[in-house]
């Protein structure tokens, strides 16, 4: 598959790397006892240790620390046994220590891997670099008061995990997919809600530009994106820039930019003379860190089933689609509503019903699964009912609908509404006599070869029977009714 | 290891130090006079020698992942110039 795009002057190669930012899901922050929690007043959630008050120490929080570690197992990525923090020195009124505790050198989790699905169905792994363990910053409201910053520090010192991948993605929906992926095996491993409107997953894209075959290009870094679709429109702009500027003749500046919601497009943020110098060095505050291979067993031997085994289950034990698993694995809640679903039912059905009626409803009420009215349990009665004749596909849309809108159970509103499949043949027969004594005209000139009228009796049949009828028993006796009898 | 004026310049920035240019070259001055004797210890051969990140041979103690701290607004705005229905008020930063 080519990812190309070509310019006035030629072709030119996408190259995107990833920073992601993860918010760490714990109770507390990661070097003090206050609340993580999301929502507090302002700075409620503010101990002194987060505001930097001279004297305060740094204790890491250990269940931060085993997140991390979870989530780098998650990715096939090594876990660094020993790992330093270090200051990362910079001033803006969010950040009162004056630096971020940051790890820069020895990061707790090394190389990695996370597999992406591509369009066309394939797959592609993306290496992942490193995780790393930091602070939040607080967060500076400046729409508040015309000349003044209010600031919040109930972010401040949360525990983040910055995921940094290989620039190994060749397009925008390339890197959606990894953001999507990463996303869906966080909530997995539940180190991070991956909530993106809340700011819990936000990312930088590293993006550049270069004729195929030659060396990378100088890349520009956009900061910030909070949703898949600002990731996309962030580097299809920064892409179609790049290359405007290559073609005239210019040079692309290191630099950071922004992301403009209102006009889609990307600004320089700070310009190369005023780089920041991060001076980063080891934090005097705290020792070097230290897990033990037992600990880290500990956590691997708990982790839960991800997202790709899951899916490749389904594909080899349940002759699921590629597509249909992949849609089923993406969300955990999804996956595990599908295993209650069709563990007593025809599998292959269930997942069907999933992908399309189900999540068709959800859609279209915006409802999420968690709140929707039909359970597992229920759609998995519904599927029985299919599969043994009781109710053809057809009705049991209708079934759905009604289950959907009422929380009724499959049994009872076949029951309420009398929809339960006509197999008695004897009925069927009646119902055909009828239909071919209606339309004597239309059987004659099927006897005399106009084959395709066969369809238009089988529609009337079942329109007579108010689509109750078993489409297979209605084909069969007809079959026979027409063509013997000729 | 040879700090210039423009260096300490460019260091008094980065800390938010204000530095009154005639200061900038007896700084430059003091500051080699420091590095270099610091640089007495580039005569020890650590070839082999891994960075050392802290001098003793204690691990990181772990805290519990329990709230027991926060809920102290009145401590924490207590030494601010201005504030505002809880906020820090600072004079506008944007970049």
């Amino acid at each position: 598959m080519s990812n190309l795009v070509s310019g006035r002057t030629g072709d030119w190669e996408v190259v995107i790397g990833l920073e992601v930012h993860a918010q760490v899901t714990s109770k507390a922050k990661l070097f003090s006892g206050a609340s993580a929690s999301f929502g507090a007043a302002p700075n409620e959630n503010v101990s002194l240790v987060d505001a930097a008050m001279p004297g305060m120490l740094p204790v890491i929080n250990r269940e931060c620390v085993y997140q991390a570690i979870r989530t780098g197992l998650g990715l096939k990525a090594k876990i660094n046994l020993k790992s330093v923090f270090d200051r990362k020195n910079y001033f803006y009124a969010d950040l009162p220590q004056g630096y971020q505790i940051s790890q820069f050198k020895d990061p707790v989790v090394g190389e990695g891997v996370l597999r992406i699905v591509l369009a066309d169905g394939s797959t592609r792994d993306i290496g992942i670099e490193r995780l790393h363990l930091e602070q939040d910053a607080g967060k500076s409201m400046h729409d508040q008061h015309p000349s003044k910053s209010y600031i919040d520090l109930n972010r401040t010192g949360i525990a983040l995990m910055e995921i940094v991948s290989r620039p190994d993605m060749r397009s925008s929906a390339e890197a959606a997919s990894y953001v999507r992926k990463l996303r869906s095996i966080l909530r997995y491993l539940e180190t991070c809600d991956g909530n993106m409107e809340e700011g819990s997953l936000r990312a930088d894209v590293n993006v550049s530009v270069r004729r195929p075959g030659e060396p990378l290009g100088t890349r520009t870094e956009t900061k910030n994106l909070n949703s898949l679709r600002f990731i996309q429109l962030a580097i299809d702009h920064e892409v179609v820039r790049q290359i405007e500027v290559l073609e005239d003749g210019g040079e692309i500046d290191q630099e950071t930019r922004l992301f403009d919601i209102s006009t889609g497009a990307t600004r320089t943020m700070r310009s190369k003379e005023d780089a920041h110098d991060y001076r980063y060095f080891p934090d005097p505050d705290l020792l070097p860190m230290v897990v033990t291979q037992d600990e880290v067993d500990e956590l691997a031997s708990c982790l839960p089933e991800l997202p790709d085994d899951i899916r490749d289950r389904l594909i080899g034990n349940y002759g699921l689609s590629a597509y249909d698993a992949s849609v089923i694995t993406e969300e955990r809640e999804t996956a595990l509503y599908y295993e209650a679903a069709s563990n007593n039912a025809d599998r292959k059905l269930v997942a069907n019903w999933m992908t399309v009626e189900l999540f068709g409803a959800l859609n279209k009420s915006g409802q999420s699964l968690t709140d929707c009215l039909v359970s597992p349990k229920m759609l998995s009665a519904l599927v029985g009912l299919i599969s043994d004749g009781t109710i053809s596909g057809r009705i049991a849309k209708d079934v759905f609908c009604e289950m959907f809108e009422t929380g009724k159970d499959a049994a009872t509103v076949v029951e309420e509404k009398g929809l339960k499949q006509v197999s008695d043949s004897d009925e069927i027969e009646v119902l055909i006599d009828e239909v071919l004594a209606a339309n004597q005209d239309k059987v004659l000139e099927y006897r005399s070869g106009k084959d395709k009228l066969f369809g238009f009796f089988v529609g009337q049949v079942m329109k007579a029977s108010r689509g109750q009828a078993n489409p297979g028993m209605v084909n069969e006796t007809l079959r026979i009714k027409l063509d013997v009898s000729s | 290891m040879a700090v210039d004026k423009t260096i300490v310049a460019k260091i008094a920035r980065l800390a938010r130090i204000n530095v009154p240019d005639e200061r900038l070259e007896p700084l430059a001055a003091e500051l080699n006079g420091i590095l270099n004797w610091i640089a007495e210890l580039d005569e020890l051969k650590t070839d082999h020698v891994a960075p050392l990140a802290s001098v003793t041979d204690h691990a990181l103690p772990m805290r519990d992942d329990v709230v027991t701290d926060g809920n102290c607004l009145d401590d924490i705005l207590s030494n601010v110039p201005e504030s505002a229905s809880g906020f820090f008020v600072v004079p506008k930063v944007v970049e």
